[in-house]
């Protein structure tokens, strides 16, 4: 026993990527794919290299031009980070790899903590890209040096795609071996290979879809596909579930004790043969997998091809849900409905909310959202911005610790990465005459953000921009980006100075600010909309959880009952530090207060002030 | 292969921040090392900014992580409120283990929500469950630092827990920053203080 280990899915991937003997890994961080390059940069003898890079796109392409030479790489972003990075996903699936690839892709479904929930199997389908969908931790594990064996075998990328339950659930994980081949890297000029002119495109294009047949055949055989036929031959009951949701399937199916044909899936393509299999013995088939029905399209267009009369179920017929995750419950209430076999707990109310909860108990129960942490600059500066820009104003913004700051009216628009430049520009151009004033974060901006803003300068769009530039890319958990002079493995590198990126971009209004400094912060924010033309401004301060990481405390604030009348002004600014106190009709500051000195400058009656030791 | 006496379904819910992770990784931790299996799920991400967290730990299983509703043996609520937004989770004979020291949301501190009576919510988990309810924030002063609560809590929760408490202490002198491993222990043993013997 001495060999298993209790470890989160992320790093249990990590160890299955060391175990796979990959020696080139990048990404980009985005929940919940994150813990994965965390664990690999923190590891003491790594015989790897990792990176950060500063979007997917470029991640992809490092992997990629690292298994072009012949060495074992993984890329690894969030689900919306392939859309970035589809580009060239799409061309690499004619062009191939000749080290093994895996492009790691984390889908979180009931987006927990992202924009969508799209489904990455799509975009195995779209782009001829194998993808392995892995059920549990150990598994997520274990097939990482076969996907590399696999891509090796094939010249082609694999997906591997987890999901949050998977990346941040936790389980007992039994370590493998590490694969010790590590060959040289040896870039060979294969111009016909990795030049994608147009008749070298349609030739890769061809080869592409001939090997799909034999990619095929390959997973027919992967353990992740199990059938299972039912015991008793009256049975006409099948069940077909992908993935995480066959885990829950399988709980579903014990609960019920129902005795039903079951296959999991954990390929695409889907196993073809043991699908026709299940076809064979069933009269109904209901397909549980979480999100789009890719699997059951696909078991559809088989029976067809063989003629099979099986009533095929799941999302058709609204038995499974389309949208958000799975659990055991709803797979237990798909089951009974498909087969009118009666469910052992009652379930038919598994998505309970607290709204319900709340009328049972005659409780108000207060919601509690996500919050910027305590003197977090910026709802500092989302509070300068609001007081010279004004209510009327437009506020598009990005994807960030700051998108949580909506509850201060400067967050109006958050559509995906770098997008807050852009959609500031397009509602400028469209003749909105109202200020436009957007926030985009340090690692955003990196991300692509730096594009949007390019693009506005030359263009000559008439907005203010503001780069909330806290060092860190926070909200993943504290990544470090070019902006902070250090690397993903903690090396020494250039620190990109944003300041003159943006002039070099061609901005001709740029001004740094101390986020801290709120009279600072309001002087430069006048002048930024005075600017006619793109003006740029840079609020500075470090993430108050990364500061105190490195050791960073100041001295907290404390409200002077004598001189606090109640008016509740430093209550809405929002800092979770600042509590009213019904009782006493006075705002009091907690243990929770870092010290960021802001609030000072909101109450006009000086009641707040540091405390001195 | 699984016995029953090793089966235990706990939820522990809390507050991004208050460390619901550690307390799950120590319990995690300590059944792996007594050769149990176990599934776990848990909240990272953007709720980690003080939102509601929820981590789910089935000891003894190896099927999904998450737990159905009603199927919880223990509650394990770092927070007030947090243990009544997951009640539904708890099975009919579950029992509650309930730090009463509130944590504020945004909503109440700079919205106009109200926080409920911590002896209100107390009394309305009692109404259907077994509760266990004490200030844990206090105990981890007591032990020598704030940030302590959740182990506090592990300490309460180990006499529900199929693994023994020097495992448990075991592991999280492993755990915990090694300055701050005698604070913890002491924070261990005030929490299993709570729950008296007889629950073991
Ligand atoms: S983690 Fe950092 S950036 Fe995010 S809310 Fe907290 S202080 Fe702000
Ligand atoms: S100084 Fe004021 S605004 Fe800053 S953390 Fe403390 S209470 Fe919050």
């Amino acid at each position: 026993m001495s060999t298993r280990e209790y470890m989160l899915g992320n790093v249990a991937i990590a160890r299955g990527i060391v175990e796979g003997g990959a020696q080139v890994i990048s990404g980009y961080p985005g929940t919940p794919s994150s813990e994965i390059i965390d664990t690999l940069s923190r590891m003491d003898d790594r015989n790897f290299y990792v990176e950060w890079s500063v979007n997917e796109k470029v991640a992809m392409e490092v992997a990629a031009g690292a298994a072009w030479t012949g060495v074992r790489s993984v890329v690894v972003m969030k689900h919306v980070g392939l859309n970035v990075a589809a580009d060239p996903l799409m061309t690499l699936a004619y062009t191939g790899v000749k080290g093994g690839m895996i492009i790691i892709v984390a889908d979180d479904p009931s987006c927990h903590s992202s924009q969508n929930e799209q489904d990455s199997r799509k975009y195995a389908d779209f782009s001829l890209v194998p993808c392995l969908d892995p059920s549990t931790i150990q598994e997520a594990k274990d097939i990482i040096p076969y996907a590399f064996e696999l891509s090796e075998k094939f010249g082609i990328p694999i997906i591997f795609r987890t999901t949050t339950r998977i990346s941040h659930g936790k389980s007992d994980v039994k370590q493998g071996e590490v694969f010790e081949n590590r060959p040289i890297a040896h870039f060979e000029k294969l111009v016909d290979r990795w030049v994608m002119l147009p008749k070298n495109a349609r030739v890769r294009h061809l080869h592409l879809l001939d090997i799909q047949d034999s990619i095929a055949s390959e997973l027919e055989k992967s353990p992740l596909n199990e059938l299972t036929i039912n015991n008793d031959p009256q049975s006409k009951m099948g069940i077909i579930a992908s993935g995480i949701a066959s885990v829950y399937a399988k709980e579903a199916i014990l609960n019920i004790e129902l005795d039903a044909s079951f296959l999991k899936i954990g390929t695409y393509p889907v196993p073809k043969g043991l699908i026709k299999k299940i076809l064979e013995h069933a009269e109904t088939v209901l397909v549980i997998e979480e999100l789009e029905p890719v699997v059951e399209d696909r078991v559809k267009i088989i029976a067809n091809e063989i003629g099979s009369g099986a009533r095929i179920i799941g999302k058709t017929g609204d038995f499974v849900p389309g949208v958000g995750e799975l659990n055991v419950e709803l797979c237990e209430y798909a089951i009974a409905n498909a087969f009118g076999v009666t469910k052992k707990s009652n379930i038919a109310d598994s998505m309970v909310d607290v709204a319900d909860l709340v009328n049972i108990t005659d409780i108000e129960l207060p919601l509690r959202p996500p919050a910027m942490c305590p003197g977090c600059s910026h709802r500092a500066v989302y509070y300068a911005m609001k007081k010279v820009f004004g209510n009327d104003a437009v506020y598009p913004s990005d994807i960030g610790c700051y998108t949580l700051g909506v509850q201060s009216g400067t967050v109006e628009t958050t559509l995906c990465m770098g997008s807050s430049i852009t959609l500031a520009s397009g509602i400028y151009h469209a003749g909105e005459p109202r200020p436009i004033c957007c926030s985009i974060g340090d690692s955003t901006f990196f991300h692509t953000g730096m594009n949007g803003l390019m693009n506005a300068v030359y263009n000559k769009a008439n907005i203010t921009v503001t780069i909330l530039d806290n060092r860190i890319t926070a909200m993943t958990g504290h990544q470090p980006n070019p902006g902070m002079g250090k690397t993903a493995t903690g090396d020494v590198t250039v620190d990109i100075s944003i300041k003159k990126l943006c002039l070099g971009l061609g901005a001709k209004f740029v001004e740094v600010v101390d986020a801290y400094d709120y009279k600072a912060t309001e002087e430069v924010f006048k002048r930024a909309k005075e600017y006619a033309g793109t003006s740029v401004v840079i609020a500075e301060q470090a993430c108050v959880i990364d500061a105190r990481r490195a050791g960073i405390r100041l001295k907290p604030y404390i409200i002077d009952v004598e001189k606090c009348t109640g008016c509740k002004q430093c209550v809405k600014f929002g800092c979770p530090a600042i509590e009213f106190d019904a009782k006493s009709k006075h705002a009091k500051i907690t243990a929770l207060c870092t010290g960021c000195g802001v609030c000072v400058h909101i109450c006009k009656f000086g009641a707040i002030s540091v405390v001195e030791q | 292969m699984i016995t029953d006496k090793e089966k235990l379904e706990l939820v522990i819910s809390g507050v991004g921040g208050q460390g619901a992770i550690l307390a799950s990784d120590i319990i995690g931790k300590a059944a792996v090392l007594k050769g149990i299996p176990i599934r776990a799920a848990e909240t990272h991400g953007m709720a980690q900014r003080g939102g509601s967290v929820v981590n789910h730990i089935r000891l003894g299983c190896e099927l999904g992580s998450m737990i159905p509703l009603h199927g919880a043996d223990v509650l394990l609520a770092l927070e007030p409120a947090e243990a009544l937004r997951y009640i539904d989770l708890l099975s009919g004979n579950g029992v509650v283990i309930v730090n009463t020291e509130p944590v504020l949301p945004v909503t109440v501190t700079s919205g106009g929500n109200d926080y409920p009576d911590v002896s209100k919510i107390v009394e309305v988990l009692k109404s259907t469950h077994k509760v266990i309810a004490f200030n844990a924030s206090e105990l981890a002063i007591k032990a020598g630092h704030p940030q302590t609560m959740n182990v506090v809590m592990v300490g309460a929760a180990s006499k529900y827990l199929p693994v023994g408490k020097d495992l448990l202490i075991d592991c999280i002198k492993e755990m915990v920053p090694p300055k701050t491993v005698d604070i913890n222990v002491r924070a261990f043993e005030l929490g299993r203080e709570q729950v008296p013997s007889h629950n073991q």
